[in-house]
């Protein structure tokens, strides 16, 4: 299983996520958000685009590694890992 | 007065009403959140708001409750697979003499904004989006379809599903577009007394229009004019901001265009250009028109496009009763020390009730056509959207 971290902002749109252990099977990044799809219907548009590509303002991050392919999300998952979705800052 | 005014801002939906004590605006919905444009659906009653997360995309979302609840679509809009665009882009170029070239690249469409929303006789809705897509349901968002005969128009560089097209489009990119370079539709005008009559307004490219249904398309920009290209009367290259037709009389049509005012009484078959700079009515984003007199329109003029402040730091909107032959400068109740600029749609008129918002977070309305105003608000964030609905 993998350990999913979603940034709080999310929770304001989907608010039964809210205060959940969130673990999903996935063996990539891009099934990881299949699952998340699954869970809370809505939540990929949120993260990805129709192309599939991670958002540019969205970062994933695989323990503290920033994931490598945003655009396809093939970066592997193994189980015990924890996925990381947050929002990116540009400072201030 | 009972007329509600839907106002889209930066921060939030907003409606503002008047019990008789004097006008309220009070947060709706998608607080923190774009708002591009918020209207209701005439057919259905439904609100739709087209909103811009920072950082979670272009949503649509809609309240079924007047307002008092809402929901994200579960279909939102998405650019088919494969579907592509010609885009130019600016880039650093040591080996030119000038430091930078065009580079005309085809790239992958995906969805950056929803901007406009428009509603056909028959039931249909319509969605101008960035990067430039006419999206269009007819079973009220249960399912969306990209128009491809205007996706895929010769101007645009042709079926580009296909192969590579003719490499070349007429449309150029608006800075509306969320950081990237690409063509916008902004302005959707469907016709009441024929639901196969479509027309779309694009920045730096003119206004184009259907009347099958969304079968076929060619250019409207007959008797049109521009100082940015050399060839001022070009097919393509126009900078309509915004346009708007009068729905009680739909051969007119009003254009706020990027360099003057014009005006058409034959459903945009040609235009004439009515601005009178002398009357401070040439530059602007926003036009709107009467119920039912095609000749009456309203603008909130700009000082020039080099500027975009007030004319002269004073506000007023003018209007015009006679097909843009004349204009008056309506100022009762408008500051007069005010550097206030207007988008595109918040603008608009019902019923002889006015009302516009401001980037600067103002909010004004008359119920006099205009012959008067009262402020609203001076602290609503930058508005986006003004509709009555």
């Amino acid at each position: 299983m993998i350990d999913v971290v979603l940034t709080r902002h999310l929770f304001a749109f989907f608010p039964a996520l809210e205060g959940q252990q969130i673990c999903v099977e996935a063996a990539t990044v891009a099934e990881a958000v299949a699952a998340l799809e699954a869970m809370a219907p809505g939540i990929a548009h949120y993260l990805i685009d129709e192309t599939g590509r991670l958002r540019p303002h969205v970062n994933a991050f695989i323990g503290n590694a920033m994931i490598r392919d945003r655009r396809r999300l093939t970066d592997p998952l193994a189980p015990g890992d924890k996925l990381s979705i947050l929002q990116s800052l540009s400072g201030g | 007065m009972s007329k509600r005014i839907l106002v889209g801002t930066r921060k939030g939906t907003f409606a503002v009403t008047n019990d008789g004590s004097g006008w309220q605006a009070k947060l709706i919905g998608h607080a923190g959140v774009g708002v591009n444009f918020v209207a209701k659906d005439p057919n259905t009653g439904r609100l739709w708001a087209l909103l811009g997360h920072g950082h979670w995309g272009a949503k649509l979302s809609v309240s079924d409750d007047d307002g008092a609840s809402w929901a994200d679509l579960p279909t939102q809009i998405s650019y088919p697979e494969g579907a592509k665009f010609i885009a130019q882009d600016m880039f650093e170029d040591p080996d030119s003499d000038y430091g930078v070239g065009w580079k005309v690249s085809t790239k992958p469409a995906t969805l950056l904004k929803n901007w406009i929303i428009g509603f056909g006789p028959d039931g249909a809705v319509y969605v101008g989006t960035i990067p430039g897509g006419l999206f269009v349901s007819r079973d009220n968002g249960g399912s969306w379809a990209l128009n491809l005969p205007l996706w895929n128009h010769e101007s645009r560089g042709g079926d580009l599903f296909a192969g590579e097209g003719n490499g070349e489009t007429k449309w150029f990119g608006t800075p509306a577009s969320e950081g990237v370079f690409a063509p916008g539709i902004h302005s959707i005008v469907t016709d009441p007394r024929d639901a196969n009559s479509v027309m779309v307004a694009v920045s730096s490219a003119g206004v184009v229009a259907s009347f099958d249904g969304g079968e076929s398309w060619a250019s409207r920009n007959k008797g049109m004019s521009m100082d940015h290209q050399p060839d001022a009367e070009a097919e393509w290259g126009h900078d309509p901001h915004y346009i708007e037709r009068c729905p009680g009389d739909p051969d007119h049509i009003w254009q706020q265009n990027h360099v003057g005012v014009f005006y058409s009484s034959d459903n945009a078959a040609t235009w004439t250009k009515v601005s009178a700079p002398d009357d401070g009515v040439h530059f602007g984003f926003p036009c709107a028109t009467d119920d039912s007199d095609g000749r009456t329109a309203w603008l909130v003029p700009g000082k020039s496009d080099m500027q975009r402040v007030t004319v002269d730091g004073a506000l007023f909107v003018a209007r015009t009763e006679d097909g843009g032959q004349s204009w008056a400068q309506l100022r009762n109740g408008l500051p007069q020390d005010a550097w206030d600029v207007v988008y595109r749609h918040a603008l608009a008129q019902r019923g002889g009730a006015v009302a516009f918002g401001s980037t600067t977070g103002n909010l004004y309305v008359s119920t006099d056509r205009g012959d008067s105003w009262v402020t609203v608000s001076n602290n609503l964030p930058p508005v986006y959207s003004v509709r009555f609905g």
